[in-house]
């Protein structure tokens, strides 16, 4: 049995297909979320379930490995595993092949280790489960383990607890524990959402090769389809519960058949093709202007860690700048600093000619009008109590004494603009998707007609089609009222399709800077040429 | 050809997973029944005319300490007063009272946690070190301290009960608090040109409630419990109020010849309090 895991390929041609769902419907509360969901998938070969949030890939995904939350219930179709239909079986079965047959790298590393085990204990845990008692034989192969999947010193990270380690070793434990038993099947859920696009290249290089090792099949579930082009051999589209369009990688994306993959495919931004050109932006007057920017954090033991150090840039008006770097280089605290919410602790900014850091009180809040910061995440910007209506005419009620229907048709006026339904003024922002929340949280700040707006990973928490809506958005805005951007994110992608400026940080220092086309097309430093050759779908565009 | 599913039980041993029901949806009995108990008890305080015709307060000298009958459903006392009539009229105060401290912890309490954890710095250490020192004063003690410098009476003892419970809310808005206040939501209306007091007016105190009026649910119990214990030693309503705990102490003394003058008022305070705390769980749970 060990031995066919670990050479499927070499089984022969008459091998049935290791998965096999066909008319897979399953409900939650009796709602069925997906319809007749149905594809193979061939001993070590990936297949990428791409779609955006609420398609269903998650769900079908979770059925597969017997992991529907307690409302869910597969009510028609079947799973087989290498010809056993397994999609009736009890979760105490189900136990059985979990970590052996089938076993999945989850979404979020940073809540799926517990936080009160170490490291050992938990990749050792899949080997106990599993029946083996030797705990010196255990050790050994936890080591091993821990060291193929590319952490260092793992005597060291076999005594550590999960806070000890950053995002992307708990997504390598992960993938250790995943692997342990050379499954044959290793179902991967969105495994490098949560990670910068260095480490998430590391990562998937990293199932790559384990696969090419093992020979174990890879279910990659993704709403990139830069990531899916890149490292499927075969791709499975999904929309609304429903499959799209499935075939080869090559085939379908060189031609795709459907119209949601075209759209999806144009919706990418690091598979279309390279933005919207942008003249004469750069040039005219200032609008934001910083200069030797140092900004320290209080550390725990009393000292102080230096996040930002001698940044400076400046922003012509109308222009867009992108802050681009990985989690811990700086850009968002910059940002912070520039909204007057951070006084520096070294350095000057001039925002519209005023040192926010300058300004106190009454003079401060005057500040912000012309100046707003739209968050990452739209679900933590929204008061959960107000309605759209409430929290658009908030900014209105704070500065202008105006009369109730001039407050109503300017709101209605940023609603459209934005373009948001009027009917959605009464909701609260728990009613509504991800998209709609964020053009909500830019109607916000676009109410007080402000010269300014800081968006900060304003778009890395939105699927890929509706960030290319919230990006043209933010584009049409720009052009129409004259807007300057100061644009930070992770995203290179986005980065390049929307930006006229960059500077590129790490570890608080700007490593490079100056017009996109330039730092993309001929990076001068190391690390720039780093994080853009880690921008997925580079296999694509060739 | 090895087949990697061989190993397993084979198909015939498959259990069908249990079927699910829809617990969700349904509220438990428990639930509905606690839910029950708090609704007779508050029509009882409302009017308890509908509930019983007799007096509460006058009782028949001829007919005292009887058994539970026909007539008298749960007895009657050394005055010859009808117990049920009693109970029912005591709802009155025991509930009230109860509501009265309640609405004093929370107001206060949340007065106090709305400043320190909006405020902040020294503002808020002061204000926390005095809640400590609240708590560490056992709450039977700080209460009769209270009712002897506020007078005996019923209101009184539930403003004293009241007091007791200022620093617990306090503790819990002020946690609240500082969690909201780091929000995002919090800070972007700030950045909307929000005042101070506006924006903890707005956002802060509303979002901030939620958990501490289901946590208010659950201290409805543990008052009428304080309440009636008060009563019980003598510091609450004077006789003859029929409050319950001072029930149960007048009935102490013929508690050989008349069990039923403490067994029933005990009853119906647990079954109000186990109702009480049962429906502010439910609250509590909802909120999270």
């Amino acid at each position: 049995m060990t031995n066919a895991l670990l050479e499927p390929r070499a089984v022969g041609a008459e091998t049935r297909p290791l998965l096999r769902i066909s008319g897979l419907e399953v409900a939650y509360d009796g709602v069925p979320v997906t319809h007749d969901v149905g594809f193979e998938m061939a001993p070590g070969e990936v297949v990428a379930l791409v779609g955006e949030s609420g398609s269903g890939k998650t769900t079908t995904a979770q059925a597969v490995i017997g992991l529907l939350p307690p409302n869910g219930e597969i009510t028609r179709g079947e799973i087989r595993l290498n010809g056993e239909e397994v999609s009736r079986w009890s979760p105490r079965r189900f136990d059985s092949i979990r970590g052996s047959v089938v076993s999945l790298i989850p979404q979020d590393p940073g809540a799926s280790l517990n936080p009160v085990l170490t490291i050992g204990a938990q990749v050792s845990e899949v080997f106990r489960l599993h029946g083996r008692r030797d705990r010196a034989g255990i050790r050994a192969e936890v080591l091993a383990l821990l060291e193929r999947v590319g952490l260092s010193q793992p005597e060291l990270r076999f005594r550590q607890y999960p806070h000890e380690l950053s995002g992307g070793m708990k997504q390598r434990v992960l993938i250790a524990m995943a692997l342990a038993l050379k499954p044959a099947l290793v179902i991967a859920d969105e495994p490098t959402s949560a990670l910068d696009v260095t480490v998430q290249k590391r990562i998937l290089d990293l199932i790559d090769e384990l696969r090419a090792e093992n020979g174990t099949a890879v279910l990659l579930v993704t709403h990139d389809l830069a990531v899916a082009a890149d490292r499927a051999d075969r791709i499975v589209v999904m929309r609304g519960g429903r499959i799209q369009e499935q075939g080869p990688a090559r085939e379908l994306l060189a031609a795709p058949k459907e119209a949601y993959t075209r759209r999806l495919l144009a919706d990418a931004p690091s598979l279309s093709a390279p933005a919207l050109a942008r003249p004469g932006r750069l040039g005219g007057e200032t609008a934001i202007e910083v200069r030797g920017l140092v900004q320290n954090f209080p550390t725990d033991r009393g000292g102080s860690f230096r996040a930002v150090s001698n940044v400076s840039f400046s922003v012509a008006r109308g222009s867009t700048h992108a802050l681009v770097g990985e989690s811990g280089s700086g850009k968002t605290t910059t940002a912070r600093a520039v909204v007057g919410l951070r006084r520096p602790d070294g350095g000057k900014i001039l925002v519209n000619g005023q040192d926010p850091a300058a300004l106190r009180g009454e003079e401060l809040r005057q500040f912000r009008r012309r100046i707003q910061l739209v968050y990452q995440n739209p679900f933590a910007s929204l008061d959960p109590r107000q309605s759209l209506r409430a929290a658009v005419e908030e900014p209105l009620l704070n500065f202008e004494p105006l009369a109730k229907a001039e407050r109503e048709r300017r709101v209605h006026e940023v609603f459209a603009r934005v373009q948001l339904a009027p009917e959605l003024l009464e909701r609260r922002p728990a009613a509504l998707s991800g998209g709609q929340r964020q053009r909500a949280a830019i109607a916000r700040a676009l109410v007080l007609k402000p010269s300014i707006l800081v968006l900060d990973e304003a778009v890395s928490a939105l699927d890929v089609t509706v960030q290319a809506q919230i990006l043209r958005l933010l584009d049409e805005l720009q052009r129409d009222l004259g807007l300057t951007y100061l644009f930070v994110s992770h995203d290179l992608a986005v980065v390049r399709a929307i930006s006229d400026t960059v500077s590129v940080l790490q570890g608080g220092e700007i490593r490079e800077s100056g017009p996109v086309a330039q730092v993309f097309e001929a990076p001068q430093t190391e690390y720039a040429r780093q994080l853009i050759a880690a921008i997925p779908g580079r296999l694509r565009r060739g | 050809m090895t087949d990697i599913l061989r190993s397993f039980p084979s198909a015939a041993s498959a259990r069908l997973a249990p079927p699910r029901f829809g617990w969700s949806r349904r509220p438990p009995l428990g639930l509905l029944l606690a839910w029950a108990v708090l609704l007779v008890a508050a029509a009882w305080a409302v009017a308890p005319e509908i509930f019983t015709s007799q007096s509460g307060v006058v009782g028949i000298p001829s007919e005292k300490l009887q058994a539970p009958s026909a007539a008298h459903w749960l007895g009657t006392d050394e005055l010859g007063r009808d117990l049920l009539a009693r109970i029912i009229h005591g709802a009155r105060y025991s509930l009230s009272g109860a509501f009265l401290a309640v609405g004093v912890g929370l107001v206060f309490g949340a007065a106090i946690g709305l400043t320190a954890g909006s405020v902040g710095g020294r503002v808020e250490a002061i204000l926390m070190r005095i809640v400590d020192v609240m708590l560490a004063i056992p709450s039977l003690l700080l209460a009769l301290s209270l009712i002897i410098i506020l007078g005996f009476g019923h209101a009184q003892a539930a403003i004293a009960v009241g007091v007791t419970s200022i620093a617990s809310f306090a503790r819990l808005v002020r946690s609240e608090v500082v969690t909201v206040r780091r929000s995002d939501y919090v800070e972007a209306a700030f950045g909307s040109g929000g005042r101070f007091l506006q924006v903890i007016w707005r956002h802060v105190l509303p979002n901030s409630l939620t958990t501490v009026l289901a946590y208010a649910a659950l201290q409805l119990g543990w008052a009428i419990l304080q309440i009636s214990t008060l009563g019980f030693l003598g510091y609450g309503a004077p006789p003859p109020t029929p409050e319950w705990g001072l029930l149960i102490a007048e009935g102490r003394k013929y508690m050989m010849a008349a069990w039923w003058l403490t067994a029933f008022p005990g009853l119906v305070v647990i079954l109000v309090v186990l109702a009480a705390n049962r429906v502010g769980r439910a609250a509590e749970r909802a909120t999270r």
